[in-house]
């Protein structure tokens, strides 16, 4: 059986290559959330209080064009709605831990340290302490997520705005969707939401993200369910 | 939204509802399980709302939308699809949209 400090420092270990890709985004956010005019102690609080990447890079301009809290928290809530799979796929293997524990894993449960958990908990089942593991690792990235912030605010606010640097955004996002994009009702998804995303700008109360994003999900389900269906040749 | 006190109070909402959406399997396990069509869906999720704020964020300038098919951003953003489609590299599609898009701007002029 592997002592929870072991675990602890196979989590640390396993996270540390994931940092490369994890503290230029940091920076990247601390710049950009200052520089679209969200104040340098609201930009840091947010990565402890939401601590969720792609969360604060679309929450930061829509903090400072006045939008609404609903809809901004409704927004949040959709981007985030992945996490759910996470939650579902490390659940059975932290089933006997204490509700605090939960709660603490649970927080610390981002994009990168599920991936490394799952696939220790795959790989080894794990012991009684691989919940360690999941908080080796999320303590790490936690970290470098508060200091790499820190950084890119105190960069952000030296960066003279007409470098544009909030193109910088868009550009994030990009890269994130296009590697997503696995066959074509995820590029119905994309192209209807980006779309209804333009055509929709004009709706009071920044409601114009909410009913494309709906849009989009709905195209990719629609074309999905078209496409298995002939598939099964039903 | 309008004072400090409701914008923090907003990015608090923001994170309780990201804290719970993480939780939430992990407390209930073994008492609800997702439908195979809520699993599917959730597939869509990140591809449509990030391009429904990125494209926007592109054509929109100061509360109106460019439709100009020389909006620097506009052109910069398409050159940047093709690189991540072809190098998959988030560090590369950054670089060329920025060149790009100060490429445009300052090199052609482009407004």
């Amino acid at each position: 059986m592997t002592s929870p400090r072991s675990e602890f420092f196979a989590g640390v270990r396993a996270e540390s290559p994931l940092l490369l890709g994890v503290v230029p985004f940091g920076l990247i956010y601390g710049a950009l959330a200052v520089q679209v005019g969200v104040p340098a102690s609201l930009a840091q609080a947010m990565s402890s209080v939401i601590f969720a990447g792609s969360a604060q890079f679309i929450a930061a301009p829509l903090i400072v064009a006045s939008t609404p809290a609903l809809i901004l928290v409704l927004t949040v809530f959709v981007v985030n709605l992945r996490h759910l799979l996470y939650s579902a796929s490390v659940a059975p293997y932290l089933e006997s831990l204490s509700p605090s524990w939960k709660a603490l894993l649970a927080y610390l449960l981002t994009d990168e340290a599920y991936a490394v958990s799952i696939a220790h908990f795959e790989k080894t089942g794990g012991g009684p302490n691989r919940h360690w593991f999941l908080f080796g690792a999320g303590l790490t990235l936690w970290s470098s997520w508060q200091i790499s912030t820190a950084v890119g605010i105190f960069i952000g606010a030296r960066v003279p705005p007409e470098w544009s640097l909030d193109f910088a955004l868009p550009l994030i996002f990009i890269a994130i969707v296009v590697p997503m994009v696995k066959n074509r009702s995820h590029a119905a998804a994309a192209l209807v939401a980006a779309v209804c995303g333009v055509l929709a700008f004009g709706l009071p109360h920044k409601l114009g993200y909410i009913v494309a994003s709906l849009a989009g999900i709905a195209a990719g389900m629609a074309l999905l369910t078209g496409m298995e269906k002939r598939w099964t040749g039903r | 939204m309008d004072g400090a006190l409701t914008i923090w109070l907003t990015v608090a909402a923001c994170g309780a509802v990201t804290f719970l959406t993480r939780l939430s399997f992990i407390a209930v396990h073994g008492r609800v399980a997702m439908p195979g069509w809520f699993h599917r869906m959730l597939t869509f999720v990140p591809v449509a709302v990030l391009s429904a704020i990125a494209l926007p964020e592109i054509m929109v300038r100061n509360g109106s939308v460019n439709l100009s098919p020389l909006n620097p951003k506009l052109l910069a953003a398409l050159l940047a699809v093709l690189v991540a489609w072809r190098t998959r590299n988030v560090w590369a599609t950054i670089a060329v949209g920025m060149a790009a898009m100060w490429g445009m701007r300052y090199g052609l002029g482009l407004p």
